[in-house]
Protein backbone atom coordinates (compact mmCIF):
# COMPACT_ATOMS: atom_id res chain seq x y z
CA UNK A 1 0.00 0.00 0.00
CA UNK A 2 1.77 3.45 -1.19
CA UNK A 3 2.21 6.10 1.30
CA UNK A 4 -1.23 8.24 -0.51
CA UNK A 5 -3.58 5.50 -0.06
CA UNK A 6 -2.42 5.15 3.78
CA UNK A 7 -3.16 8.23 3.96
CA UNK A 8 -6.44 8.12 2.26
CA UNK A 9 -7.61 5.33 4.27
CA UNK A 10 -6.64 7.05 7.45
CA UNK A 11 -8.83 10.13 6.33
CA UNK A 12 -11.52 8.19 5.72
CA UNK A 13 -11.33 6.33 8.69
CA UNK A 14 -11.50 9.56 10.76
CA UNK A 15 -14.32 11.24 8.77
CA UNK A 16 -16.55 7.86 9.25
CA UNK A 17 -15.41 8.35 12.81
CA UNK A 18 -16.38 11.90 12.90
CA UNK A 19 -19.68 11.25 11.43
CA UNK A 20 -20.67 8.64 13.85
CA UNK A 21 -19.55 10.94 16.63
CA UNK A 22 -21.73 13.66 15.38
CA UNK A 23 -24.66 10.97 14.89
CA UNK A 24 -23.97 9.63 18.84
CA UNK A 25 -24.00 13.02 20.04
CA UNK A 26 -26.86 13.85 18.22
CA UNK A 27 -28.88 10.05 19.65
CA UNK A 28 -27.79 11.18 22.89
CA UNK A 29 -28.73 15.43 23.15
CA UNK A 30 -32.45 13.43 22.10
CA UNK A 31 -32.36 10.90 24.84
CA UNK A 32 -31.95 13.75 26.93
CA UNK A 33 -34.58 16.03 25.95
CA UNK A 34 -37.18 13.14 26.15
CA UNK A 35 -36.04 12.44 29.52
CA UNK A 36 -36.69 15.90 30.60
CA UNK A 37 -39.97 15.88 28.95
CA UNK A 38 -40.72 12.91 31.69
CA UNK A 39 -38.76 15.24 34.40
CA UNK A 40 -41.50 17.71 33.53
CA UNK A 41 -44.81 15.22 33.79
CA UNK A 42 -43.24 13.68 37.00
CA UNK A 43 -42.59 17.53 38.53
CA UNK A 44 -45.93 18.19 37.97
CA UNK A 45 -48.02 15.32 38.22
CA UNK A 46 -46.06 15.03 41.82
CA UNK A 47 -47.43 18.48 42.62
CA UNK A 48 -51.11 17.34 42.01
CA UNK A 49 -50.32 13.88 43.36
CA UNK A 50 -49.56 15.15 46.75
CA UNK A 51 -52.50 17.36 46.79
CA UNK A 52 -54.81 14.41 45.48
CA UNK A 53 -52.79 12.17 48.51
CA UNK A 54 -53.39 14.30 51.37
CA UNK A 55 -49.90 15.19 51.54
CA UNK A 56 -50.48 18.64 50.47
CA UNK A 57 -53.49 21.17 51.39
CA UNK A 58 -55.06 22.10 48.20
CA UNK A 59 -54.76 25.61 46.24
CA UNK A 60 -56.21 26.09 42.84
CA UNK A 61 -53.61 27.90 41.58
CA UNK A 62 -51.38 26.06 42.28
CA UNK A 63 -53.45 22.75 40.95
CA UNK A 64 -54.42 24.61 37.78
CA UNK A 65 -50.30 25.65 37.24
CA UNK A 66 -49.68 21.67 37.67
CA UNK A 67 -52.44 20.53 35.18
CA UNK A 68 -51.55 23.33 32.24
CA UNK A 69 -47.51 22.13 32.28
CA UNK A 70 -48.88 18.66 32.45
CA UNK A 71 -50.95 19.26 29.15
CA UNK A 72 -48.37 21.66 27.33
CA UNK A 73 -45.28 18.79 28.09
CA UNK A 74 -47.89 16.07 26.63
CA UNK A 75 -49.09 18.46 23.47
CA UNK A 76 -44.91 18.84 22.76
CA UNK A 77 -44.43 17.42 19.51
CA UNK A 78 -42.64 14.31 20.14
CA UNK A 79 -41.27 13.10 17.24
CA UNK A 80 -38.19 14.79 16.51
CA UNK A 81 -37.19 13.53 20.27
CA UNK A 82 -37.20 9.91 19.32
CA UNK A 83 -35.03 9.51 16.55
CA UNK A 84 -33.85 6.08 14.63
CA UNK A 85 -31.08 4.44 16.58
CA UNK A 86 -32.15 5.51 19.84
CA UNK A 87 -33.60 2.49 21.19
CA UNK A 88 -32.15 0.50 24.30
CA UNK A 89 -30.09 -1.71 21.46
CA UNK A 90 -27.88 0.92 19.95
CA UNK A 91 -27.86 3.81 22.55
CA UNK A 92 -28.13 4.44 26.51
CA UNK A 93 -32.04 4.39 26.69
CA UNK A 94 -34.52 1.80 27.96
CA UNK A 95 -37.16 2.46 25.42
CA UNK A 96 -37.57 -0.55 23.43
CA UNK A 97 -36.90 -0.90 19.88
CA UNK A 98 -40.26 -2.22 19.09
CA UNK A 99 -41.35 1.50 19.72
CA UNK A 100 -40.41 2.40 15.88
CA UNK A 101 -41.50 -0.76 14.13
CA UNK A 102 -44.98 0.08 16.51
CA UNK A 103 -45.64 3.79 15.65
CA UNK A 104 -49.58 3.90 15.41
CA UNK A 105 -49.67 2.15 18.78
CA UNK A 106 -46.90 4.51 20.18
CA UNK A 107 -48.92 7.32 18.94
CA UNK A 108 -52.34 5.69 20.30
CA UNK A 109 -50.46 5.66 23.34
CA UNK A 110 -49.72 9.20 23.31
CA UNK A 111 -53.03 10.30 22.25
CA UNK A 112 -54.32 8.82 25.53
CA UNK A 113 -51.81 10.55 27.87
CA UNK A 114 -53.07 14.06 26.04
CA UNK A 115 -56.68 13.32 26.52
CA UNK A 116 -56.38 12.57 30.09
CA UNK A 117 -53.81 15.35 30.80
CA UNK A 118 -57.01 17.61 29.11
CA UNK A 119 -59.40 16.15 31.79
CA UNK A 120 -56.94 17.31 34.60
CA UNK A 121 -56.53 20.26 33.17
CA UNK A 122 -60.22 20.57 32.94
CA UNK A 123 -60.69 19.30 36.65
CA UNK A 124 -57.42 20.69 38.50
CA UNK A 125 -59.19 23.80 39.38
CA UNK A 126 -62.22 22.81 41.56
CA UNK A 127 -61.38 20.86 44.20
CA UNK A 128 -59.26 17.97 45.61
CA UNK A 129 -61.75 15.62 44.41
CA UNK A 130 -61.60 16.50 40.80
CA UNK A 131 -57.91 15.58 40.88
CA UNK A 132 -58.55 12.05 42.46
CA UNK A 133 -60.94 11.73 39.83
CA UNK A 134 -58.36 12.78 36.84
CA UNK A 135 -54.89 10.67 38.37
CA UNK A 136 -56.44 7.29 37.68
CA UNK A 137 -56.43 7.85 33.88
CA UNK A 138 -53.12 10.09 33.61
CA UNK A 139 -51.10 7.50 35.66
CA UNK A 140 -53.25 4.40 33.20
CA UNK A 141 -51.74 6.28 30.19
CA UNK A 142 -48.47 6.60 31.79
CA UNK A 143 -48.24 3.01 32.52
CA UNK A 144 -49.83 1.98 29.25
CA UNK A 145 -46.82 2.78 27.16
CA UNK A 146 -44.50 2.31 30.13
CA UNK A 147 -46.01 -1.45 30.17
CA UNK A 148 -45.38 -2.11 26.65
CA UNK A 149 -41.65 -0.09 25.43
CA UNK A 150 -40.01 0.53 28.50
CA UNK A 151 -37.28 -1.92 29.35
CA UNK A 152 -36.32 -2.95 33.30
CA UNK A 153 -34.02 -0.31 35.02
CA UNK A 154 -30.49 -1.53 35.69
CA UNK B 1 -21.69 -64.02 44.46
CA UNK B 2 -25.84 -64.97 44.52
CA UNK B 3 -25.95 -63.21 47.57
CA UNK B 4 -24.06 -59.89 45.55
CA UNK B 5 -26.67 -60.41 43.29
CA UNK B 6 -29.47 -60.58 45.80
CA UNK B 7 -28.18 -57.20 47.22
CA UNK B 8 -27.89 -55.82 44.01
CA UNK B 9 -31.57 -56.58 42.87
CA UNK B 10 -32.32 -55.12 46.28
CA UNK B 11 -30.80 -51.97 45.96
CA UNK B 12 -32.03 -51.35 42.17
CA UNK B 13 -35.46 -52.14 43.13
CA UNK B 14 -35.34 -49.60 46.20
CA UNK B 15 -33.50 -47.23 43.85
CA UNK B 16 -36.77 -47.55 41.52
CA UNK B 17 -39.01 -47.18 44.03
CA UNK B 18 -37.35 -44.08 45.87
CA UNK B 19 -36.96 -42.62 41.96
CA UNK B 20 -40.84 -43.53 41.67
CA UNK B 21 -41.87 -41.73 45.48
CA UNK B 22 -39.79 -39.03 44.24
CA UNK B 23 -41.06 -37.88 40.97
CA UNK B 24 -44.77 -39.73 40.96
CA UNK B 25 -46.75 -36.04 40.56
CA UNK B 26 -48.99 -35.16 43.90
CA UNK B 27 -52.82 -34.60 43.75
CA UNK B 28 -55.41 -34.09 45.88
CA UNK B 29 -58.55 -37.58 46.86
CA UNK B 30 -60.91 -37.31 44.30
CA UNK B 31 -63.29 -36.31 47.66
CA UNK B 32 -61.30 -33.53 48.96
CA UNK B 33 -63.36 -30.59 47.79
CA UNK B 34 -66.50 -32.14 48.80
CA UNK B 35 -69.13 -29.64 50.38
CA UNK B 36 -67.08 -26.77 48.81
CA UNK B 37 -69.64 -24.34 47.17
CA UNK B 38 -68.28 -21.88 44.54
CA UNK B 39 -68.45 -17.95 44.85
CA UNK B 40 -68.18 -16.56 41.39
CA UNK B 41 -67.50 -12.54 42.73
CA UNK B 42 -64.69 -13.90 45.57
CA UNK B 43 -63.42 -15.62 42.83
CA UNK B 44 -62.94 -12.69 40.52
CA UNK B 45 -61.15 -11.13 43.95
CA UNK B 46 -58.85 -14.13 43.81
CA UNK B 47 -58.18 -14.21 39.54
CA UNK B 48 -57.23 -10.59 40.40
CA UNK B 49 -54.60 -10.80 43.30
CA UNK B 50 -53.67 -13.88 41.89
CA UNK B 51 -52.58 -11.90 38.63
CA UNK B 52 -54.06 -14.76 36.06
CA UNK B 53 -54.50 -12.28 33.50
CA UNK B 54 -51.07 -10.90 33.26
CA UNK B 55 -49.50 -13.73 32.04
CA UNK B 56 -52.55 -15.86 30.22
CA UNK B 57 -53.72 -12.90 28.50
CA UNK B 58 -52.50 -13.21 24.66
CA UNK B 59 -48.91 -10.36 24.06
CA UNK B 60 -49.54 -6.66 23.96
CA UNK B 61 -53.37 -6.43 24.64
CA UNK B 62 -55.15 -4.08 26.31
CA UNK B 63 -56.86 -4.86 29.45
CA UNK B 64 -60.29 -3.53 28.29
CA UNK B 65 -63.55 -5.54 28.97
CA UNK B 66 -63.60 -9.38 29.94
CA UNK B 67 -59.65 -10.96 30.01
CA UNK B 68 -59.58 -13.27 26.85
CA UNK B 69 -56.89 -15.95 28.45
CA UNK B 70 -55.72 -17.71 24.78
CA UNK B 71 -52.05 -17.63 26.41
CA UNK B 72 -49.17 -16.75 24.03
CA UNK B 73 -46.78 -14.55 26.21
CA UNK B 74 -43.56 -15.85 26.11
CA UNK B 75 -41.35 -16.01 29.22
CA UNK B 76 -37.64 -16.40 28.99
CA UNK B 77 -35.47 -18.22 31.40
CA UNK B 78 -32.12 -20.21 31.51
CA UNK B 79 -33.37 -23.42 31.00
CA UNK B 80 -35.88 -22.55 27.62
CA UNK B 81 -38.65 -20.05 26.93
CA UNK B 82 -41.88 -21.21 28.47
CA UNK B 83 -45.26 -19.98 26.96
CA UNK B 84 -48.57 -19.53 28.39
CA UNK B 85 -50.68 -21.77 27.59
CA UNK B 86 -54.75 -21.02 26.66
CA UNK B 87 -56.51 -21.46 30.27
CA UNK B 88 -59.43 -19.59 28.40
CA UNK B 89 -63.27 -21.62 29.29
CA UNK B 90 -62.96 -23.16 25.78
CA UNK B 91 -63.45 -26.66 26.30
CA UNK B 92 -60.67 -28.11 23.64
CA UNK B 93 -57.93 -25.65 23.43
CA UNK B 94 -59.06 -23.95 27.25
CA UNK B 95 -59.44 -25.26 30.39
CA UNK B 96 -63.37 -25.46 30.02
CA UNK B 97 -63.34 -28.89 30.95
CA UNK B 98 -61.58 -28.91 33.97
CA UNK B 99 -63.14 -29.91 37.87
CA UNK B 100 -62.69 -27.31 40.74
CA UNK B 101 -60.55 -30.53 41.39
CA UNK B 102 -58.44 -30.19 38.78
CA UNK B 103 -57.54 -26.62 39.10
CA UNK B 104 -56.42 -27.00 42.64
CA UNK B 105 -54.06 -30.10 41.64
CA UNK B 106 -52.74 -27.34 39.33
CA UNK B 107 -52.31 -24.53 41.59
CA UNK B 108 -51.31 -26.31 44.85
CA UNK B 109 -49.23 -29.20 43.59
CA UNK B 110 -48.34 -28.05 39.98
CA UNK B 111 -49.94 -31.47 38.94
CA UNK B 112 -51.77 -31.93 35.32
CA UNK B 113 -55.08 -33.27 34.77
CA UNK B 114 -53.18 -35.87 33.34
CA UNK B 115 -50.76 -36.59 36.21
CA UNK B 116 -47.78 -35.08 34.50
CA UNK B 117 -45.85 -32.29 36.28
CA UNK B 118 -46.07 -28.47 34.95
CA UNK B 119 -43.00 -26.22 34.68
CA UNK B 120 -43.09 -23.78 37.86
CA UNK B 121 -43.20 -21.03 35.21
CA UNK B 122 -46.05 -21.46 36.17
CA UNK B 123 -46.04 -20.07 39.79
CA UNK B 124 -47.30 -23.32 41.79
CA UNK B 125 -44.71 -22.96 44.49
CA UNK B 126 -46.59 -19.74 45.53
CA UNK B 127 -49.92 -21.06 44.47
CA UNK B 128 -49.45 -24.03 46.84
CA UNK B 129 -49.69 -21.68 49.52
CA UNK B 130 -53.40 -20.47 48.68
CA UNK B 131 -57.06 -21.75 50.54
CA UNK B 132 -58.43 -24.73 48.35
CA UNK B 133 -61.92 -22.76 48.88
CA UNK B 134 -60.18 -19.51 46.78
CA UNK B 135 -59.07 -22.11 44.63
CA UNK B 136 -63.07 -23.44 44.09
CA UNK B 137 -64.13 -19.62 43.94
CA UNK B 138 -61.47 -19.06 41.13
CA UNK B 139 -62.44 -22.01 39.13
CA UNK B 140 -66.57 -20.71 38.78
CA UNK B 141 -65.11 -17.38 38.18
CA UNK B 142 -63.07 -18.37 35.05
CA UNK B 143 -65.80 -20.75 34.08
CA UNK B 144 -67.44 -17.16 33.41
CA UNK B 145 -64.90 -15.35 30.94
CA UNK B 146 -64.81 -15.40 27.03
CA UNK B 147 -63.51 -18.89 25.91
CA UNK B 148 -60.92 -18.50 22.81
CA UNK B 149 -60.05 -21.12 20.88
CA UNK B 150 -56.01 -20.55 20.27
CA UNK B 151 -54.14 -23.67 20.56
CA UNK B 152 -51.51 -23.94 23.13
CA UNK B 153 -47.96 -23.12 21.97
CA UNK B 154 -45.58 -25.84 22.92
CA UNK B 155 -42.66 -24.77 25.29
CA UNK B 156 -39.21 -24.11 23.81
CA UNK B 157 -37.31 -26.36 25.99
CA UNK B 158 -34.21 -28.73 25.33
CA UNK B 159 -32.56 -31.53 26.65
CA UNK B 160 -32.62 -32.27 29.85
CA UNK B 161 -35.18 -29.62 30.88
CA UNK B 162 -38.05 -31.30 28.41
CA UNK B 163 -38.49 -34.53 30.74
CA UNK B 164 -41.40 -33.23 32.77
CA UNK B 165 -40.72 -36.33 35.39
CA UNK B 166 -37.43 -34.63 36.04
CA UNK B 167 -39.45 -31.84 37.73
CA UNK B 168 -40.34 -34.82 40.71
CA UNK B 169 -37.03 -34.43 41.54
CA UNK B 170 -36.84 -30.61 41.49
CA UNK B 171 -40.35 -30.19 43.46
CA UNK B 172 -38.94 -33.08 45.85
CA UNK B 173 -35.55 -30.65 46.56
CA UNK B 174 -37.06 -27.26 46.57
CA UNK B 175 -41.03 -27.31 46.92
CA UNK B 176 -42.69 -25.98 49.54
CA UNK B 177 -46.24 -24.90 51.29
CA UNK B 178 -44.33 -22.87 54.30
CA UNK B 179 -44.94 -19.78 54.55
CA UNK B 180 -41.07 -17.54 54.61
CA UNK B 181 -41.97 -14.74 57.26
CA UNK B 182 -43.99 -14.73 60.02
CA UNK B 183 -47.59 -12.68 60.50
CA UNK B 184 -48.33 -11.58 64.01
CA UNK B 185 -51.69 -9.85 62.86
CA UNK B 186 -54.13 -9.98 60.87
CA UNK B 187 -53.63 -7.54 58.46
CA UNK B 188 -49.89 -9.07 57.96
CA UNK B 189 -51.73 -12.11 57.79
CA UNK B 190 -53.57 -11.12 54.58
CA UNK B 191 -50.42 -9.40 53.26
CA UNK B 192 -48.66 -12.24 53.80
CA UNK B 193 -51.25 -14.68 52.03
CA UNK B 194 -51.49 -11.75 49.06
CA UNK B 195 -47.65 -11.63 48.49
CA UNK B 196 -46.32 -14.90 49.43
CA UNK B 197 -49.37 -17.08 47.80
CA UNK B 198 -51.87 -15.18 45.25
CA UNK B 199 -49.31 -12.22 44.33
CA UNK B 200 -46.38 -14.49 43.99
CA UNK B 201 -44.46 -11.23 44.01
CA UNK B 202 -41.25 -13.32 45.30
CA UNK B 203 -41.04 -15.26 42.18
CA UNK B 204 -39.75 -12.41 40.26
CA UNK B 205 -38.66 -10.09 43.15
CA UNK B 206 -36.25 -13.16 44.67
CA UNK B 207 -32.79 -14.14 43.36
CA UNK B 208 -32.88 -18.13 42.33
CA UNK B 209 -30.16 -20.57 42.64
CA UNK B 210 -28.66 -22.52 39.54
CA UNK B 211 -31.36 -24.99 39.44
CA UNK B 212 -33.93 -22.29 39.46
CA UNK B 213 -35.11 -22.45 43.17
CA UNK B 214 -36.03 -19.13 44.87
CA UNK B 215 -33.07 -18.21 47.16
CA UNK B 216 -35.37 -17.53 50.42
CA UNK B 217 -32.35 -16.57 52.49
CA UNK B 218 -32.15 -13.15 49.88
CA UNK B 219 -36.37 -13.19 50.26
CA UNK B 220 -37.40 -9.54 47.86
CA UNK B 221 -34.24 -8.72 47.52
CA UNK B 222 -34.42 -8.16 43.87
CA UNK B 223 -33.40 -10.53 41.07
CA UNK B 224 -32.21 -10.32 37.45
CA UNK B 225 -34.67 -9.67 35.22
CA UNK B 226 -35.59 -12.82 33.57
CA UNK B 227 -35.67 -11.01 29.48
CA UNK B 228 -31.80 -10.68 30.65
CA UNK B 229 -31.84 -6.79 30.84
CA UNK B 230 -31.92 -4.88 33.75
CA UNK B 231 -32.87 -6.07 37.46
CA UNK B 232 -36.40 -6.87 39.11
CA UNK B 233 -36.20 -4.11 42.30
CA UNK B 234 -35.26 -4.98 45.75
CA UNK B 235 -38.10 -4.31 47.19
CA UNK B 236 -36.93 -4.50 51.59
CA UNK B 237 -38.24 -1.59 53.04
CA UNK B 238 -34.16 -0.39 54.21
CA UNK B 239 -33.75 -0.52 50.15
CA UNK B 240 -36.32 0.88 49.16
CA UNK B 241 -37.16 3.36 50.97
CA UNK B 242 -40.46 3.96 50.49
CA UNK B 243 -43.49 4.57 53.26
CA UNK B 244 -46.13 2.74 53.76
CA UNK B 245 -48.84 5.40 52.53
CA UNK B 246 -46.49 5.39 49.22
CA UNK B 247 -46.68 1.66 48.59
CA UNK B 248 -50.51 1.38 49.10
CA UNK B 249 -50.37 4.39 46.68
CA UNK B 250 -47.89 3.15 44.22
CA UNK B 251 -50.54 -0.33 43.60
CA UNK B 252 -53.41 1.63 43.22
CA UNK B 253 -51.93 4.38 40.68
CA UNK B 254 -49.02 2.83 39.49
CA UNK B 255 -46.76 6.37 40.61
CA UNK B 256 -43.70 5.57 42.46
CA UNK B 257 -43.12 8.17 45.13
CA UNK B 258 -41.15 10.63 42.59
CA UNK B 259 -44.10 10.24 40.20
CA UNK B 260 -42.43 7.99 37.58
CA UNK B 261 -45.02 5.22 36.63
CA UNK B 262 -45.16 1.14 36.86
CA UNK B 263 -43.69 -0.64 33.44
CA UNK B 264 -42.81 -3.64 31.90
CA UNK B 265 -44.44 -6.60 33.97
CA UNK B 266 -45.41 -4.51 37.00
CA UNK B 267 -47.73 -2.29 35.57
CA UNK B 268 -49.75 -5.35 34.82
CA UNK B 269 -49.35 -6.48 38.21
CA UNK B 270 -50.81 -2.53 39.36
CA UNK B 271 -53.55 -2.99 37.25
CA UNK B 272 -54.47 -6.17 38.73
CA UNK B 273 -53.71 -4.49 42.33
CA UNK B 274 -56.04 -1.76 41.40
CA UNK B 275 -59.19 -4.14 40.97
CA UNK B 276 -58.88 -5.02 44.71
CA UNK B 277 -60.23 -3.80 48.00
CA UNK B 278 -57.94 -0.71 49.87
CA UNK B 279 -57.38 -2.83 52.50
CA UNK B 280 -55.51 -5.25 50.55
CA UNK B 281 -53.38 -3.40 48.89
CA UNK B 282 -52.77 -1.92 52.17
CA UNK B 283 -52.38 -5.21 53.97
CA UNK B 284 -49.75 -5.55 50.96
CA UNK B 285 -47.66 -2.45 51.73
CA UNK B 286 -47.56 -3.36 55.83
CA UNK B 287 -46.29 -6.87 54.88
CA UNK B 288 -43.38 -5.54 52.78
CA UNK B 289 -42.84 -2.57 55.56
CA UNK B 290 -42.74 -5.52 57.83
CA UNK B 291 -39.85 -7.50 56.18
CA UNK B 292 -36.60 -7.76 57.60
Amino acid sequence: MTRFTKLTAAALGLTLLGGAAFADGHIDAAIKARQAQMQLYGFNLGVLGAMAKGDVDYDAATASAAADNLLAAATLNASIMWPQGSDSGAAKSRAKADMWSNYPDVQAKGMALVEAATAMQAAAGGGVEGIRGAIGAVGGACGACHKAYREPSS
Amino acid sequence: MRRFLTNLTFFVVLGFAVFWFITRPESFADDALAGLTADTSRGETVFHAAGCASCHTAPGVDSKGAPVLSGGQRFPSDFGTFIAPNISSDPTHGIGEWSALDLANAMKFGTSPDGQHYYPAFPYTSYARAEVQDIVDLHAYLATLPGDATPSQPHEVGFPFNIRLAMGGWKFLFFSDEWTIGAPNEQLERGRYLVEALGHCAECHTPRGPLGNLDNSAWLTGAPDPSGKGRVPDITPQTLGWSEGDLAYYFESGFTPDFDSSGGHMAHVVENLGKLPAQDREAIAAYLIALP
